[in-house]
């Protein structure tokens, strides 16, 4: 089922936690809001959920308008960040909630919600927890289980609230492809909130970041990343570099180097900031033909294949310390240690004008 | 074994870093004990030993006294409506204060606080004053024949007002701590507001609530300053068995006060008893929960 977002704004007290958001999400379609705390991702799932009602904008389902239906009505499943298992029943009780709660003449028999349930709880892998309570359970198995809750009532749609944001880095990682993988048996229309952009970045078809409750941009994973709309996108996924110029006329100067950018053909002797990915930094020990930039290297650290550098602009007007990183062989290649001097060229980068820093 | 024989020092060593000397630790047990036994065991001894002094006959006799059964039977009519009633209040209080936000909240739950702070006399004066003869509907009830002060029903007006606390105090922390998480899930599942209530929020906060009745009971069968005001001591009509209690003491009848008091101390045995063991359910409970939020 799709879902589509007319103009919804929520305000919170003196917080405006939504501020005219729109966007639609496709039948069938694992979506990510991905944005840092504060920024109305939450929220927006929770008005999507009918747990919130929004003070202007309408929610659609399907092309109708649900913005008034009651979440009980509205048939999604949604899983809480922290589970919200009934702590007083039984695992199997747990998922057999939604089932039981229905009226009389809609109520499966009782063999039929005990076969669902079962048929469910294997689904998530874990039918010998049965007659537990949700305490005897590890975190990732919770939120299995609250997953498996959210299935019995055949949801129209999955609504999941930092779904993994309690669980450890390991098992974090084993549930989101776990997800990714149950979402292409399934082909539930699925809306997931985190604040972890390699968690958006890996399991979603699209991704939704969002800003002080507006939206930023909205693209495939590779879209959002290579191409980000706006310098709030390009700080939040990932790590950033920083560099200060000017842009005249559809070219750009950052220090001596000189580059073609058209898209800012009708500037006018303006300030302007480069963003460029540490990986997308350029080093050599010697200056080539093409203009670069003088650094010195402050700090060597070594992560896994990779070698970190920090580098300092030579010359100032640079404040923050530049982040490079190459690979293990070129570090090797450029015998680097602390203290050398080295040129530094961006490789790939985007230009945003007229921002303060 | 030699594992063992290394680890018992290395244990002891620590617990003797962090312990205070022996004689200090003893000679603060021995004053906790001291005092409990002076001003708690030992009054409590002699109220079961003043009543039984003159054998069991007239301990037996001072109970099924006409005037004596009926303070009984008074007392547990009003804890039969008071108690009910707080509980049906604390469990909506509780409520409306931990799952919602609302003006005037905070003025609430000083509300509820206020028997607490204020004296149980003028708990029991306030009545007099609303509804005595002199007071603001006494011509109005006593044109309709309807008597409160220094009736039952009075009684139990002034009982369910000193009990307000208990129930809710025992319940706001809980279902905060709580939260609304586990009734959203219910809500989004497809539960009605019914189905949520008794089979998602009352499963979670049955030992507290129960803890609050135990303790609630207590203080209605116990209640003495604010119904002495109300009740007119109407020996076997508005009489409870703390004011029973008083009149007969008052009389030299310490033998049958004692009696009846004896039976209060039962029900505060009775009620400590419920309450270790409720606590227990409920510090479980709180166990549980904790390790729900361990690895959270």
């Amino acid at each position: 089922m799709s879902i589509e977002i007319r103009n919804l704004s929520k305000q919170f007290g003196t917080f405006a936690a939504l501020r005219d958001v729109s966007l639609e999400v496709q039948s069938g379609e694992l979506l990510a809001l991905l944005g840092p705390s504060g920024s109305g991702k939450t929220t927006l799932l929770r008005v999507i959920a009918g747990l919130e009602l929004p003070d202007t904008g309408q929610v659609l389902f399907h092309g109708e308008d649900s913005t008034d239906q009651h979440a009980r009505d509205r048939r999604v499943g949604f899983v809480f960040q922290h589970y919200a298992l009934f702590r007083h029943m039984t695992i199997f009780e747990n998922v057999a909630f939604g089932l039981r709660v229905r009226p009389k003449n809609v109520r499966p028999r009782e063999v039929q919600i005990r076969e669902r349930v079962l048929e469910l709880l294997k689904l998530v892998q874990l039918d010998w927890l049965a007659d537990r309570y949700p305490h005897q359970l590890s975190g990732g198995q919770r939120q299995r289980i609250a997953l498996a809750r959210a299935l019995a009532v055949e949801p129209k749609m999955l609504l999941l609230d930092e779904p993994f944001g309690a669980l450890d880095a390991k098992v974090r990682k084993e549930l989101r492809s776990w997800l990714r993988r149950l979402h292409d048996d399934m082909h539930i229309t699925s809306v997931f909130v985190t604040h972890d952009q390699e968690e958006a970045l890996e399991v979603a078809d699209r991704v939704v970041v969002m800003n002080e409750g507006r939206v930023e941009q909205i693209g495939t994973p590779d879209e959002v990343y290579e191409r980000p709309a706006s310098p709030f996108v390009y700080e939040f996924l990932g790590h950033v570099n920083l560099f200060h110029g000017r842009v005249h006329r559809g070219r750009a100067w950052i220090g001596d180097i000189e580059v073609e950018a058209p898209e800012h053909a009708e500037a006018e002797e303006q300030e302007a900031v480069a963003y460029v990915r540490p990986h997308d930094i350029e080093i050599e020990r010697v200056a080539g033909s093409d203009a670069a930039l003088r650094a010195r290297v402050s700090h060597v650290l070594s992560i896994g294949p990779s070698v970190r550098l920090e580098l300092i602009l030579e010359g100032g007007g640079q404040r923050a310390p530049i982040q490079a990183e190459i690979s293990k062989d070129r570090f090797r290649e450029l015998k680097l240690v602390q203290g050398d001097s080295v040129f530094i060229r961006p490789r790939r980068f985007e230009l945003f004008p007229n921002r303060i820093h | 074994m030699s594992a063992i024989a290394l680890a018992m020092p290395g244990a002891a060593r620590r617990a003797r870093a962090i312990q205070e000397p022996a004689w200090v630790r003893w000679s603060l047990i021995t004053l906790a004990l001291a005092f409990l036994t002076l001003f708690l065991f030992v009054p409590l001894v002699s109220v079961f030993y003043e009543a039984l002094r003159r054998g069991v006959e007239v301990y037996f006799a001072a109970i099924v006294e006409a005037d004596a059964l009926s303070a009984i039977k008074l007392t547990l009519i009003t804890a039969a409506i008071a108690v009910p009633l707080n509980l049906v209040f604390g469990l909506a209080a509780a409520w409306a204060i931990a799952k919602f936000e609302f003006r005037g909240k905070n003025l609430l739950i000083t509300l509820i606080d206020l028997p607490f702070s204020v004296s149980p006399v003028i708990s029991g004066l306030i009545y007099v004053l609303i509804f005595g003869l002199q007071g603001w509907l006494g011509p109005w009830l006593a044109e309709h024949d309807i008597k409160i002060i220094f009736a039952a029903p009075g009684i139990v007006l002034a009982t369910i007002f000193i009990t307000v606390p208990f129930v809710a105090r025992e319940l706001i922390p809980l279902m905060q701590a709580q939260g609304t998480e586990e009734e959203e899930a219910a809500v989004v599942l497809g539960a009605s507001g019914w189905q949520t209530f008794f089979r998602v929020t009352l499963p979670n906060i049955k030992w507290g609530l129960l803890y609050g009745a135990i303790l609630c009971n207590a203080r209605a069968m116990g209640e003495f300053g604010a119904v002495s005001v109300v009740s007119g001591h109407i020996r076997g009509l508005t009489n409870t068995m703390p004011l029973h209690v008083e009149i007969l003491y008052n009389e030299y009848n310490f033998a049958a006060a004692f009696a009846v008091a004896s039976l209060l101390a039962l029900l505060a045995l009775v009620t400590l008893a419920l309450k270790t063991l409720v606590e227990s359910r409920t510090v479980q409970e709180k166990k549980e929960r904790a390790d729900e939020h361990r690895d959270t």
